[in-house]
């Protein structure tokens, strides 16, 4: 079985993030870039399933800017077999649409037929938290999100989800989109001869055309800002003086 | 590899992660040596960067060791706990024989043996290395080694030594750099066996030791490359250990600068930043400055090692002006800090004392000078 991990590139979660002047998104310049830390999450499960001889390849994909060559070499130190880069933009401040990224997806799955996907349950620069689901109905395939166990027996694979009042488990038929949570597992860090051997790994570049999708957003980014700054606090003397204030301020 | 590296340098300070400023700090506290820490960089392949790939390592040369040690140290850790496989890596694969390197470097490479000391300073000689006094006396298959060593570090967590002794007595040789050879010295062999090991005690947490040698007998195959010509040899590893040196200072310079720029923002006194005085913002900006100039250095000299060509000049020149930019920032980190900088907690007391060393070590701040004095410049010679 092939496993797809589509790994994206964002800034990094260590950055304080700064909001452009003109309010059209976040300053990207000269800004460290990582891949997204639940797709790491992804990744380290793939190279799992494969290490327990119940994946045969492991294939990364990434789309956007060209410069996200380098998150794919990560996923390859990581482990990863190949890669797929598909560039469908030349702006790194131009981030591709998760419709345009699924619609990709499925563009590649047509050509490599694995028989699961994994993905971040959500990028952590827009938070979108739609590509797998998408891809999910673009394929017609079943569906498992923010998985924090995965068991593939067979045909099917057994899903524990993180949901709101808490872990609900599911068995799904294959093949299947499975996007991951925050504790399915704890990612590894790249030794240094699997950095050298990614080097030489297979990592083909596309372009979005060569699947058929256009690429241009169909969503119109109007202002962006930063979460207004906290207000200071105040001491309060007792619980009597604690009360009144929460009730001044409309709290209570 | 890209200029920047920065494929090493994610990967290694995703390990370093791992280890946050409590360990070392405990490490310290307890006069340790960080065990755990330098098993993980084994395993991730870091220590064995510089062995050819054909003994399974990974070929890269000491610009990416330097890079791995600079990021060592501004993660918050002691590269000194580990450089020592780097630079005696240089003198074993540039002077080594074939049958030597087969039988060690895979082994190295696996994390299997250490190589991480080195054994050429002595009570009586410091940098007059010329002037050594232990002897190693060839009697059939054997040498024998006779002697004192001194400030010979990391002896108690590596298998190998390389050894610098007196093949032929000073009094005999035409030039007094010559009449010197280069040893690989088995630890476990010979500890207990003519070699007795004594730890000394020092303000910093780094393990070193004074050796003394009584009879230890080495088999003649140990001698690295010809008899006599170990001086010549080892001068490769001590330019290899400059440069790396000078690496892991701006790792520490980076790593102070960081923490004093960031205390120095959010720390209010009379209801504005301290550091939004000149005062206190200019040192650190000297600081910073001297240690971007001294990276520039740092890269030449490793740049020049790696190519085969004379680096004696930059490898000095960039642990000077390394070793002095880390002192800098580090004077600076500790005196915005207040009373904090000499809180454990803070882990800036430690760094302090960990990055004076490269004043005095490997080699001390006036001898570099007159290095440059008299063999750059030309100028008469005073000793």
């Amino acid at each position: 079985m092939k496993v797809i991990v589509p790994v994206k590139r964002v800034i990094d979660y260590n950055v304080k993030v700064r909001v452009k002047a003109d309010g059209s998104g976040v300053d990207l310049a000269n800004v460290k870039m990582s891949m997204n830390p639940f797709d790491e999450i992804a990744v380290e499960q793939a190279i799992r399933l494969k290490e327990a001889g119940k994946a045969d390849e492991v294939i990364a994909v990434s789309v956007g800017v060209k410069q996200a060559q380098e998150t794919l070499r990560t996923a390859l130190a990581m482990g990863a077999d190949r890669a797929i880069l598909v560039i469908a933009s030349d702006d790194v401040h131009t981030d591709i649409e998760p419709l345009t990224v699924a619609k990709i997806l499925k563009g590649i799955i047509d050509e490599e037929q694995p028989g699961l996907v994994l993905c971040g349950k959500q990028a952590i620069d827009n938070d979108m938290n739609a590509t797998g689901q998408m891809l999910s109905a673009l394929m017609g395939w079943s569906q498992a999100t923010f998985a924090s166990e995965l068991d593939i027996d067979g045909d099917s694979a057994t899903v524990t989800r993180e949901v709101d009042g808490g872990l609900q488990t599911i068995k799904v038929n294959m093949p299947t989109v499975v996007t991951v949570d925050l504790r399915l597992n704890e990612p590894r860090y790249a030794s240094l001869p699997n950095i050298m051997k990614a080097k030489k790994k297979p990592l083909d570049e596309k372009t979005a055309a060569d699947y058929g999708v256009d690429a241009s957003p169909r969503l119109e980014i109007v202002n962006t800002v930063e979460p207004a700054a906290r207000a200071a606090g105040i001491k309060v003397g007792s619980v009597d003086e604690l009360i009144e204030k929460l009730k001044e301020a409309g709290a209570v | 590899m890209s200029e920047s590296h920065q494929d090493i340098r994610d990967a290694v300070r995703a390990l370093c992660a791992e280890f946050p400023p409590e360990y070392h700090r405990k490490v310290d506290a307890e006069r340790g040596y960080p065990d755990a820490f330098v098993e993980a960089l084994t395993k991730a392949g870091w220590m064995a960067a510089l062995i050819p790939e054909e003994y399974g390592g990974s070929g890269l040369g000491l610009t990416e060791a330097s890079v791995i040690m600079e990021e060592i140290n501004r993660s918050g850790g002691n590269s000194g706990a580990c450089h020592g496989q780097m630079y005696n890596m240089g003198t074993l694969l540039r002077h080594g024989s074939d049958a030597q390197k087969q039988k060690y470097l895979p082994r190295i490479a696996a994390g299997e043996l250490r190589l991480q000391s080195m054994g050429v300073t002595e009570p009586t000689t410091g940098t007059d290395t010329t002037k050594i006094k232990t002897k190693a006396e060839k009697r059939g298959d054997k040498y024998v080694i006779n002697g004192q060593k001194v400030w010979i570090s990391r002896v108690q967590h590596s298998d190998l030594m390389i050894l610098l002794a007196r093949t032929t007595p000073l009094a005999d040789v035409t030039k007094k750099s010559r009449g010197m050879s280069i040893f690989i010295v088995d630890l476990r062999d010979a500890i207990g066996n003519g070699l007795e090991v004594k730890p000394i005690p020092n303000m910093v947490n780094h393990e070193t030791n004074e050796l003394f040698f009584d009879n230890l007998e080495i088999p003649a195959e140990n001698l690295i490359g010809e008899e006599g010509m170990g001086f010549k040899y080892i001068l490769d590893g001590l330019n290899a250990e400059r440069a790396l040196i000078a690496a892991e200072c701006i790792g520490d310079g980076y790593w102070f600068i960081e923490k004093v720029t960031e205390y120095a923002k959010t720390r209010e006194v009379f209801g504005r930043p301290i550091g939004q005085n000149q005062g206190v913002q200019f040192p650190i900006a000297e600081a910073h400055i001297e240690i971007e100039a001294a990276n520039l250095m740092r890269f030449e000299a490793c740049r020049l090692f790696d190519a085969g060509e004379p680096c004696g000049a930059q490898a000095n020149m960039a642990k000077y002006l390394a070793a002095k930019a880390s002192w800098e920032a580090a004077n600076a980190c500790i005196q915005f800090h207040g009373g904090f900088g000499f809180a454990a907690e803070y882990d800036v007391e430690r760094k302090f004392r960990e990055t004076r060393l490269y004043q005095v070590a490997p080699i001390s701040t006036n001898l570099i000078l007159s290095y440059v004095a008299e063999h750059v410049l030309g100028l008469p010679r005073s000793f």
